[in-house]
């Protein structure tokens, strides 16, 4: 029994002579939380759509929770935020809850106690008897998570779940994420935000043009260290010899040398083997790399995020 | 079942906050007064210059039968217009995404969605013509009109263009729809006109054109057909009230009407089924 939340093979979509998603190919697993990364324009939002039937592929394979995609009993253990949640104005937060419960198929106390617990969650208890015209976008934003998380899902999609949030909204996102976690609910997160991807998230892909091109772990960093260091002599000894300690070894300039290293625990052994063979050391410095330096190298200079 | 249940309370419950339904509501208790004010007026006057009974009752009743023209003629705004963006409005808006991506059929979505519509428009159509009874019995007293065939025909007139507005909404913006939906009711209205001046005419041409009209777009044989019932026996043999039908559909329309109705909702379902959203 596959423990694949997500499981997609070259999906693909196009849309008269556009191409939205070219290549969807990644899987994803129970209780991860997975960032989907690209521009504008990536394919992001079809690909979601295609995972939960809303759009139907023209090629490729796909299943979600071990089932076909699109399958209704699926969609019964799914929640669901798209990117700018909408719904009629003239319910009011509770209202929203009780009606997308009935779809769920819940009713009753179950229902209500439900409900009474997610405004409490999303802090909207104190407005969740009026209309949601009156409602901030932060607020209806907030409204439209509790929504998603109203049948305990075993899977979320949040697409762009922070925007319209200020800080404390973020921040309350991020907290509900962990939870999912902790729960064992794995979540599917689109954002152009990568600071929020970078802390919320377990793995994250890359797509460009409608393709998935790069996956990687944030949980293990993997060789995200970039060193700096100012030495003397600089030869080709030198930097061969480094090469025993991490990867990406060059020479900047006039005795300037980067390297990149899995674990800031090399670093005193390579500190002491620059000393013992006589080079002279005056200055190693570190620096992990970041989210948006991955989404530049990957994306290239062309795919700037903002 | 729960999930179309659920669908059509939302759709009713919506209808609290609605301007259209507020507008239409509007305009419904400002034509009963303008007819309640028109018909006061016209009885008064045939009873000042003591008309016969009879005189009396065939103004009256063609004057209730105008009225239910006019009631006729505001539900199928009603009809077209409260329904006209009830899938194309939430697509568009996005409201469509999370809903159809809950644990339910598409079926389900339309369906529900009919049904809600389903309610309102038949209880617009009813009380409207009801109350033109109500105020036409209060100022003239018991008049020769029987609505009782007829309400039923007014009803599936209705629900036959709710129908079709609602398919239409599986496919088109709500602009176009509109556009679309009220351009059928035209061909209904224009063959409507043509079959009975073909009947006048003795053309027999013109009365085919008219019936394929009708067969393509059923609205409008089906008030005439409603109108025929509407009118006293006496009236009917005159032939020569603004409300005679020269030319009467039969049943055989209804059924059609009927048909086409269901075909139009089976087409919903199933263009909505595969609209990618």
């Amino acid at each position: 029994m596959t423990d694949r939340v997500i499981d997609t093979r070259e999906l693909r979509k196009q849309f008269g002579s556009t191409l939205a998603v070219a290549d969807l190919s990644l899987s994803v697993s129970a209780g991860e939380i997975f960032g989907f990364l690209g521009p504008n324009g990536a394919g992001k939002t079809t690909s979601v759509k295609m995972l939960l039937g809303l759009v139907d592929p023209d090629s490729g394979q796909g299943t979600v929770l071990g089932k076909p995609l699109g399958d209704r009993v699926t969609r019964g253990r799914v929640g669901f935020l798209p990117e700018h949640f909408r719904f009629h104005d003239c319910l009011t937060a509770r209202e929203l809850l009780r009606f997308h419960g009935r779809l769920y198929g819940l009713s009753g106390s179950d229902l209500e106690i439900r409900v009474d617990r997610l405004l409490a969650r999303v802090d909207l208890l104190d407005a969740a008897d009026r209309p949601l015209r009156g409602y901030s976008k932060g607020m209806l934003q907030r409204a439209g998570l509790a929504q998603a998380l109203l049948n305990d899902p075993a899977l979320v999609f949040l697409d762009e779940p922070t925007s319209g949030l200020d800080p404390l909204g973020r921040l309350l996102v991020r907290d509900i994420i962990s939870e999912l976690r902790d729960r064992g609910t794995a979540v599917f997160l689109n954002s152009h935000l990568l600071g929020e991807v970078e802390a919320t998230c377990d793995r994250v892909a890359f797509v460009k043009q409608g393709r998935t091109i790069h996956e990687m772990s944030l949980a293990r960093s993997g060789p995200i260290i970039d060193v700096e260091m100012r030495v003397s002599p600089v030869d080709g000894c030198l930097l061969e010899g480094l090469t025993a300690f991490g990867t990406d070894i060059g020479q900047v300039s006039d005795g300037l040398v980067r390297m990149r290293v899995e674990s800031d625990a090399v670093l005193p052994a390579v500190s002491r083997w620059l000393v013992e063979r006589g080079t002279s050391l005056y200055s190693l410095q570190t620096r992990r790399k970041s989210l948006e330096e991955w989404f530049v190298e990957v994306m290239g200079e062309d795919q700037r995020p903002g | 079942m729960p999930s179309i249940l659920t669908i059509a309370h939302l759709t009713l419950y919506e209808t609290r906050r609605r301007r259209i339904v507020t507008a239409a509501c509007v305009c419904a208790v400002a034509f009963l007064m303008v007819f309640g004010a028109g018909l006061f007026f016209v009885h008064r006057e045939q009873l000042r210059e003591q008309r016969p009974f009879l005189q009396r009752q065939a103004v009256m009743s063609l004057l209730t039968i105008a009225g239910l023209y006019a009631v006729n003629f505001l539900s199928v705004l009603f009809a077209v217009l409260l329904p006209v963006d009830t899938l194309s409005g939430e697509i568009d808006s996005g409201v469509m995404q999370t809903v159809a991506s809950k644990p339910i059929r598409r079926a389900d979505i339309v369906i529900g969605k009919w049904l809600g519509h389903a309610v309102l428009v038949t209880g617009y159509v009813l009380l409207l013509s009801l109350g033109v009874m109500l105020v036409v019995r209060l100022i003239a007293g018991p008049v020769a009109v029987r609505p009782t065939a007829a309400l039923p025909l007014m009803v599936l007139e209705m629900l036959l263009l709710m129908t079709v507005t609602i398919a239409g909404g599986t496919r088109f913006s709500t602009v176009t729809n509109g556009v679309a939906v009220l351009g059928f009711y035209g061909v209904a209205f224009v063959g409507g006109w043509i079959e009975q001046v073909g009947a006048f005419a003795g053309s027999q041409a013109a009365k085919t054109v008219g019936v394929v009209a009708s067969l393509i777009s059923p609205p409008d044989a089906l008030w005439r057909l409603g109108s025929y019932f509407l009118q006293p026996e006496a009236l009917r043999n005159i032939g020569a009230g603004p409300f005679s039908t020269a030319s009467v559909p039969t049943t055989l329309m209804v059924w059609w009407a009927a048909g086409f109705t269901v075909a139009a909702l089976a087409f919903a379902v199933r263009s909505f089924g595969g609209r990618q959203l």
